[in-house]
């Protein structure tokens, strides 16, 4: 909580203080069922319609049902790039998430627990932190009657922090309507009365209340989604209208979400018996004329190689969604990793060049998604989008895309031809352009789409010179898109000691620790590479200015020091200085850990 | 933020430089194909293969019907049989070993103007392919699926296929197969296919008739088709062929082809077992159970552009 005014402690059974405060951290510690995820959910929403930024992180166990689980909300006046290494206000229910996160706060930061459940405090605690219990079981009991006690917890909850940010009321009162609409008139009725007793609860025992300063934000007309949500419908805005997958954690989201969603667009999302039938399906519909997705985590992209590689072969355009978790094999699949861009890039036998693209933030999986289906489309090649768990499951307020001008018609074009040839060697971009079944050729001859090596029309040849120009077409094309690529920009100064280079969801820490370093007067920058295959032009210029490069990623350092992306760099510009700063704990960044790692590698 | 890289094109097709456009032709107007104009490449399949007669009879079906090219749609995986869309002048797919079932899917499921046809053998369909075949099936994707049965593996040169008969030898079973072989027959019926028939590549108004049928049914319509390997497994269905000595036992007059027993009992002997259409019913397609899904879903917004619709659902998300 920066900016925070020195409170002055409260006066014995009188009001606590107000601080006015920019931001602050708020952590929920409870089991998976107890609903903390909407507690988080209508801080982060709130936030949004308040003009503030919001970001959530959000760590869910693997277990069938239950175990526990934390939504931890960082809301910002300002800027706010990541979900906050230290919690401000910690709200725990049990003693296990007492226990399991009190070490999370900061110094002096504020315990509220449910003291029905949370019974023993280290005395070594009290003095570190600010101690609230509260029987919040009974008190939710006596709010809304005997039923459903565990249902009520979660909102009862957000009434006392509601209480203790000076929280909008009304704002929270149409959200919960909202949230609780269609339904039995009573089930919002209720969860309102548990809100107003969290609410009205006296705090006195507090020793400080707080009040965010406004928003930054004025004006812009805000909207709140998690990571997989924006990808989804960035999806469907790009023109998008059919997919095909098979439910894997955390891509499930996204193939709901589509199910749902696309028919009202004159769409529809399949189900498949599996992975490898549903990159199929996709890629026979794309085929189709339409430009069609499928998607999976790290274990079902393994199985959608051989089929990713017919689509690089045949130059079919296709987006395939990587939502990455911890691997290998069925690894950690609740956990966030950024362990699979090798075979993103290079899986799958032979020489197979695909596009892979990697989006920052919740605002860029949207954006990210209508880019990747614009590639597939310019290029006639299949676009990996390698997004993570940790995008997926937080949520973020961003600005209202405008709609009217972003969404696209990507409806094929069935007109008759003369004659065609798909893999023609002489097209001035060298470019395969296929044509959507139900077009008539004049000439009456037809082309076949193939995983074998070909001719200009498709038939298969086993003539060395052949594969020898067609290996180079599939290869050029996609070098050309490397030259359209954009360099990317450095974060800070364009030349310094460090250089941090990012990619995917670990832009925003890195660029908070560019920022806390260059406020304690390090010389250190960030370059955040949203492109990854093939890489933009010019990295080299960038690199040549700073004397460590230090690759930022969740992924292991390898047999020889650096991880993935930064072995590709390593690989591309033979240069030494290119180091790896990366971890495999299966959490988002603090901003902390990076610190701390390039002190200590540029010691 | 938003400015994106790669902003939507409005992409033509004339990256190829040959590439000029037609005026279309009206409907009433066209000509049917003659069998030169459908033949692509020459089969590379070895004389004297049962394909070349499956291959013959489809330029039949496409001759009689009057089908024009762009219509149709060959769609394969990987095997001898599955080189089919090489040899037809249609738009066609070579896809991987043993997915053309999912690949073919998903053209019928976005693209229900075109009339969907895979081909392959017995290894794509119930070996490698077997789980694609069951939920093919089972789903009732409206696409022909004929499988040239050869009960061997022949573009790899003579390895047990899961038809093979119990004790065939090949050069992974030198000593004979001792596996249980798969009843295509059975196999179909129990996964819920809605149209399930038999032939051989010997009796070729049989198999005209087969294809004419299956092309007209509604839903998944599969056919298993006895095409020989002279090669790796001569004689395999002489029990099947008069001229070899065999019989071409019909499926009985009387059989009732809405009865799922009876159809499963018809599939009990395998050589040369019976002919023709075993099992014949119409269950809603998944084609038209999404096209359904769809309509319900398209009337709540009746004339509204799709930006719109989207747009509802950000206003809810502020």
């Amino acid at each position: 909580m920066s900016d925070a005014t020195t409170a002055t402690p409260a006066p014995t059974g009188g009001t606590p203080e107000v601080s006015h405060i920019s931001e602050a951290v708020i952590r929920i510690a409870g089991n998976s069922q107890d609903g903390i995820q909407a507690i988080g959910g209508f801080l982060a929403r709130l936030a949004g319609r308040s003009e503030q930024e919001v970001m959530t992180f959000m760590t869910i166990p693997s277990t069938i049902s239950g175990g526990p689980s934390i939504f931890q909300v960082r809301i910002g006046s300002g800027e706010v790039l990541s979900a906050g290494d230290e919690a401000d206000v910690l709200l725990c229910f049990y003693q296990h998430s007492y226990e399991g996160h009190v070490g999370s706060l900061k110094k002096g930061g504020i315990v509220l627990y449910d003291s029905d459940h949370v019974k023993e405090i280290p005395q070594e605690n009290l003095s570190k932190y600010r101690h609230i219990g509260l029987p919040i079981s009974s008190l939710v009991v006596e709010a809304i009657g005997g039923t459903g006690r565990d249902k009520g917890k979660n909102v009862y909850s957000l009434g006392l922090i509601a209480k203790m940010f000076n929280l909008d009321v009304p704002k929270l009162h149409r959200l919960l309507s909202e949230r609780f609409a269609g339904k039995d008139p009573k089930v919002a009725e209720t969860a309102i009365a548990a809100f107003n007793g969290g609410y009205s609860h006296t705090l006195a025992t507090a020793a400080e209340l707080f009040k965010f300063k406004p928003g930054e934000n004025v004006g812009h007309n805000q909207i709140v989604m998690g990571g997989n949500e924006a990808l989804a419908y960035g999806l469907i805005a790009a023109g998008v209208r059919f997919g095909a997958g098979y439910p894997i954690t955390p891509w499930s989201d996204i193939m709901e979400l589509l199910r749902k969603e696309l028919p009202k667009y004159g769409g529809s999302f399949i189900q498949c018996e599996d992975e490898i039938a549903s990159v199929a399906m996709a890629i026979g519909a794309s085929w189709g004329g339409r430009v069609a997705v499928t998607g999976s985590s790290g274990p079902g992209i393994s199985l959608k190689t051989e089929a990713i590689g017919w689509a690089v072969m045949a130059e079919v355009p296709l987006v395939v969604v990587d939502v990455q978790r911890g691997g290998p094999s069925t690894g950690m699949p609740t956990n966030v990793e950024q362990s699979d861009l090798n075979i993103a890039c290079f899986g799958g036998h032979g020489d197979s060049p695909r596009v892979v693209i990697a989006p920052s933030s919740v605002e860029d999986c949207f954006y990210t998604a209508i880019e990747a289906v614009n590639i597939a489309r310019k290029y006639s090649t299949p676009v990996i989008i390698l997004t993570d768990q940790g995008i997926a499951s937080r949520i973020e307020a961003f600005k209202m895309p405008e709609l009217e001008k972003i969404c696209q018609d990507i409806s094929p074009d069935f007109t008759p031809v003369a004659d065609h040839k798909p893999y023609d060697l002489a097209a001035t971009d060298g470019i395969t352009r296929h044509l959507a079944p139900g077009t008539r050729v004049a000439s009456g001859k037809y082309p076949v789409v193939t995983g074998l090596e070909h001719d200009e029309l498709g038939h298969p040849t086993g003539s060395p010179k052949l594969h020898v120009q067609m290996t180079a077409k599939r290869r050029n094309k996609l070098k050309k898109l490397g030259a359209d690529l954009p360099t990317p920009t450095v974060f800070g100064p364009s030349e310094g000691q460090v250089l941090l280079v990012s990619w995917g969801s670990s832009k925003g820490p890195v660029e908070e620790a560019v920022k806390q370093a260059r406020a304690a007067g390090d010389a250190v920058s960030g370059l955040h590479i949203k492109y990854l295959n093939p890489l933009p032009n010019g990295l080299e210029k960038i690199f040549e200015a700073f004397s460590h490069v230090l690759v930022v990623e969740l992924n292991d350092e390898g047999f020889y020091g650096y991880g993935q992306l930064g072995a590709v760099l390593r690989a591309r510009y033979c240069d030494p200085k290119i180091r790896g700063l990366t971890k495999v704990d299966g959490l988002t960044w603090k901003i902390r850990e990076i610190l701390d790692r390039v002190k200590a590698m540029t010691k | 933020m938003t400015a994106l890289s790669f902003p939507s094109e409005n992409l033509t097709r004339t990256g190829n430089l040959n590439l000029t456009p037609v005026p279309p032709i009206p409907e009433g107007e066209r000509k049917g194909l003659t069998k030169k104009e459908v033949a692509a490449d020459h089969p590379t399949w070895c004389p004297g293969c049962g394909d070349f007669s499956v291959l013959a009879l489809y330029f039949k079906l496409i001759e009689k019907r009057k089908m024009h090219h762009e219509k149709i749609t060959t769609v394969a995986g990987i095997g001898c049989s599955s080189r089919f869309p090489y040899f037809v002048q249609a738009h066609g797919a070579h896809f991987i070993h043993g997915r053309a079932l999912p690949f073919a899917t998903g053209v019928s499921l976005s693209r229900p103007d075109l009339h969907v046809f895979v081909f392959g053998g017995d290894g794509d369909a119930f070996s490698i392919g077997g789980n694609h075949f069951t939920h093919t099936a089972r789903k009732n994707v409206k696409l022909t699926y004929c499988v040239m049965d050869n009960n061997v593996y022949g573009l790899t040169k003579n390895q047990t296929s899961p038809t093979s008969p119990l004790g065939y030898k090949s050069k992974t079973d030198v000593w004979g197969s001792g596996d249980r072989p798969v009843n295509p027959m059975k196999q179909a019926i129990c996964a819920g296919a809605t149209f399930v028939a038999r032939t051989t590549h010997t009796n070729p108004n049989h198999v005209l008739q087969m294809m004419e049928a299956a092309m007209d049914h509604d839903g998944f319509s599969f056919i298993e088709c006895l095409s020989e390997c002279v090669e790796f497994y001569p004689g395999a269905f002489d029990g099947a062929n008069p001229r070899k000595g065999g019989q071409f036992p019909e499926v009985p007059k009387d059989h009732d082809v809405t009865d799922e027993y009876a159809a499963y009992k018809l599939a009990e002997d395998l050589m040369p077992g019976k002919f023709g259409i075993f099992y014949k019913v119409n269950r809603p397609t998944k084609n038209a159970n999404e096209a359904k899904i769809v309509s319900t879903n398209r009337e709540k917004f009746a004339a509204l552009p799709d930006w719109q619709i989207l747009q509802k659902n950000f206003d809810r998300m502020k």
